[in-house]
């Protein structure tokens, strides 16, 4: 962590933690309270009719948990798996779900200020995953709104109100 | 301190439900000739509970019929009142009242007010019209009691336990007197809860019978109650309080030595119940499972890793491990039948029903009870009543004739329906069979014809009988003239079916039909065939399993892009596992895998797998807990190598794969 973000870190009030991780060549981070455990990719079990980014689900003592890769989803880097590879556990709304991602990086501290928007356009990025961008360490990195990307009716985690195929 | 009350309702439910199936299987039971006295103080006891209970968390409708109901028994057992066929009737009736009241209290509904009315005068018309004739030599005390028994029953709230027996008394105000006296019979009992309790007077003292609610107590109140109705008797001036007490005193006293019968089997037999069993809340009993589930993965981990060991540690290591997987076995077996209960509760209210029905239909129906003692997950319990009510209600209505038309047909007067449960391997078969007319063939397949159904004359018998479980399909029309009640054939298969289960039935023209239930022996834990496809290993319920098979080039064919099987002189649709569960990297001629047949409720039909990989139990792990319902797939379970493996689903598969395959065409 910078000098400068350890000093904010120490005397911003409305700070809150975010976990930075590496997708590719991109920087993102999310809300360190949703993340449960950090554990490295182990052989998933197949689930059919799925789509590409979620790889299966695995047993993570006891429960049948899914695992989504982040890199397949927002189409960054390649989605390779080896003795490297890191899966985030998140505990949202109850529901406990595994991404891939290429690497974990740091926990940073940011207060509301330096939480910036995005640009208006040209981004493709779906917005309403998207908390803001932040600069550290001349790095930006993006902030994941991994709450309603997680419970997103796209991701198809969680079972939509009427079933379709139409996806 | 302050006690909130409502904390305990649930428990005072679950057991004035018990107390009130107990009173009925007893009223059942009864021999009206010659009463057991001990059965009648059974059933006092268990309306005396119901009454206490009631009067404490002031459910005053539950209580005020409960006391007139009490007062009839106790006439009863006192042999003031002589039992007959129609009070056994009377009290009968009084129990669906009083079981509909405790619903309503549960759900917060209206209670019954003008039943309770018409029952407590009904039960009040009983008492009257029998004591009256034997209350002119009878005591001065039995007619007094007659007269205070109605206001009594509405005015008094909080004391309940006592009153009944003290009729012939001036009213019992001092509630205190009830606690203390009482309190020294069940010192060992309530010893640490009166420290923390700090009880005051009745409430406290109703509040300890409901927390402890054992059996116990019970007894111990009515050795107590019995004893004052002796006291009172003995004692025909009450007037002051300090006389009670004393008389009181003198009464206890005096029973130990008096010998009334009554109160001393029934306290050991309120001892023995109360350390025979615990209630404990069904959710912790699941969270064991689910940990024990998870043990039994961990240990088999274990024993991969221990055959990995070389040496003398490896060996030693090995028998610890064997010891270890010994135990486990064990407490998974032990935990598992924690959750398994007999059926015995639920067969017990047939007879009831089958004694009613019949003689409102006016036929003759013996009831045979068998295997009561088979146990079973009580998850099941729960939702297996409804479709076996309908099955022996259907039984009396439609399969035993009148007795007329029996003994035209040679047969006994009274017809049999034979209610069983068995075990047999990992499923339960229960069954219900009638010596009644049977199935008629015929009518049934022109009731199908008629409701456009695809049938031919030539069918087997088996599936002939598995039309009456079409929806709309009314059993009424099809099978005899008796007019057909509320819920259809096609809600009790559902039943069955949501719970794993399948419903078979026998039926031969003129001598009766049989039905047969299978069920699982659990919901946690499937008895599974494991099969690989790819890399990828499923489970397949042994329960839809008929056999399975490595098929010969002759027994594939092809129908259009399909291919389609045929074994068994005939052919069925074969579903390769790999293209319905995207697996890669398997085989994919049918010739080079294994098929296995599988026969769900809706359909029969093949799937093809890679290979056999072995028989095993496995514990049912959600899906949907963290993701959602996949088609084709009931759950997941962890295999011994910590990896997961998916549960299939035949039901799912069949209707999802003809679904695609329309959809295929259509697109």
């Amino acid at each position: 962590m910078s000098e400068t973000a350890l000093h904010q870190a120490v005397t911003g009030g409305q700070d809150k933690e975010y976990l930075s991780f590496v997708l590719g060549d991109e920087h993102y981070a999310l809300d360190i309270t949703t993340v449960k455990e950090i554990r490295g990719y182990e052989q998933v079990t197949k689930i059919a009719n799925a789509p590409a980014f979620i790889k299966g689900v695995i047993n993570l003592r006891g429960d049948i948990v899914p695992i989504v890769d982040l890199r397949i989803k927002f189409n960054v880097g390649e989605a390779t798996y080896n003795a490297f590879t890191i899966v985030i556990m998140l505990n949202i709304q109850e529901r406990i779900v595994g991404i891939v991602v290429d690497g974990v990086s740091d926990v940073i501290r940011l207060s509301e200020e330096q939480v910036l928007p995005p640009p208006e356009f040209g981004v493709a990025f779906d917005s309403r995953y998207l908390h803001g961008l932040a600069d550290v360490d001349e790095n930006m990195i993006i902030l994941v709104n991994i709450e309603s990307l997680i419970t997103s009716e796209e991701l198809g985690l969680v079972a939509p109100e009427s079933v379709k195929d139409d996806a | 301190m302050s006690i909130n009350i409502e904390q305990f309702h649930s428990v005072f439910f679950d057991e004035s439900d018990e107390h009130l199936d107990d009173m009925e299987q007893l009223l059942m039971s009864l021999d009206v000739e010659s009463p057991d006295p001990e059965e009648l103080n059974s059933i006092f006891r268990a309306a005396h509970s119901i009454k206490g209970g009631s009067g404490i968390f002031g459910f005053d409708a539950l209580m005020n019929l409960t006391h007139v109901m009490e007062n009839l028994l106790d006439k009863a057992r006192n042999n003031e009142l002589s039992i007959t066929a129609a009070i056994v009737n009377v009290l009968l009736e009084t129990l669906d009242v009083l079981k509909d009241t405790l619903n309503a209290y549960r759900d917060e509904t209206p209670v019954p007010e003008d039943s309770i009315a018409e029952r407590i005068t009904i039960l009040n018309g009983v008492i009257n019209a029998q004591t009256s004739d034997i209350a002119i030599d009878a005591s001065v005390e039995s007619s007094n009691a007659i007269e205070d028994m109605p206001n009594e029953g509405a005015q008094d709230d909080g004391f309940g336990f006592f009153d009944d027996d003290l009729n012939g008394s001036v009213s019992v105000s001092d509630d205190g007197f009830g606690f203390f006296d009482d309190e020294p019979v069940n010192e060992e009992v309530i010893q640490d809860e009166t420290t923390q309790k700090n009880a005051e007077g009745d409430d406290g003292f109703g509040f300890f019978d409901e927390t402890l609610s054992a059996n116990q107590i019970n007894t111990a109140l009515e050795t107590q109650s019995s004893n004052e109705a002796q006291s009172a008797s003995a004692q025909s001036d009450t007037t002051s309080t300090s006389n009670d007490v004393k008389a009181l005193k003198s009464g206890a006293a005096s029973t130990s030595t008096q010998t009334s019968t009554p109160p001393k089997p029934s306290a050991k037999k309120g001892t023995a119940r109360e350390s025979a069993s615990i209630r404990v809340d069904t959710t912790k009993i699941d969270a064991m499972v689910n940990l024990v589930g998870e043990l039994v993965i961990t240990q088999s981990m274990l024993s991969m890793i221990g055959q990995d060991v070389e040496g003398q540690v490896g060996e030693r290591l090995q028998l610890a491990i064997d010891e270890l997987q010994r135990n486990t076995r064990e407490i998974q077996e032990s935990v598992m039948s924690m959750r398994m209960l007999p059926l015995t509760a639920t067969f017990n209210r047939f007879p009831r029903l089958v004694r009613d029905l019949a003689g409102k239909l006016g036929k003759q129906v013996e009831l045979v009870l068998q295997g009561g003692s088979t146990e079973i997950d009580k998850s099941l319990i729960e939702k297996i009543v409804d479709p076996l009510t309908h099955l022996v209600r259907n039984s009396i209505d439609h399969g035993i004739e009148s007795p007329e038309k029996r003994v035209a047909a040679g047969k006994p007067e009274k017809g049999t329906v034979i209610l069983s449960a068995e075990q047999k391997g990992g499923s339960i078969i229960i069954s219900i069979i009638d010596d009644g007319g049977g199935l008629h063939r015929d009518k049934i397949l022109d009731k199908a014809r008629s409701n456009g159904l695809a049938v031919s004359d030539d069918m087997p018998d088996s599936e002939v009988w598995q039309l009456i479980f079409q929806a709309g399909f009314s059993t009424a029309e099809a099978i005899t003239d008796v007019s057909g009640r509320g819920v259809g054939m096609d809600v009790v298969r559902r039943n069955i079916e949501s719970i794993g289960g399948r419903i078979d039935i026998e039926s031969s023209a003129g001598e009766g039909s049989a039905f047969f239930i299978h069920l699982p022996l659990t919901l946690a834990i499937v008895d599974g065939m494991c099969v690989s496809v790819g890399k990828q290993i499923f489970v397949i319920p042994l329960l839809n399993i008929i056999e399975s098979f490595q098929p010969t080039k002759q027994q594939i064919k092809t129908l259009g892009n399909d291919t389609v099987l045929y074994i068994r002189d005939q052919y069925w649709p074969l579903v390769p596992l790999y293209d319905f569960m995207e697996v890669e990297d398997a085989a994919l001629s049918p010739t080079e895998g294994i098929v296995v047949l599988l026969e769900s409720s809706k359909k029969r039909f093949g799937v093809l797998v890679d290979a056999l990989v072995g028989q095993q139990q496995v514990v049912i792990k959600s899906l949907e807990e963290h993701y959602r319902k996949v088609a084709g797939i009931a759950g997941a379970t962890i295999m011994g190598d910590g990896k997961v493996a998916l549960i299939i689903d035949a039901d799912s598969i069949a209707t999802t794969y003809t679904s695609n395959q329309i959809e295929e065409l259509v697109s």
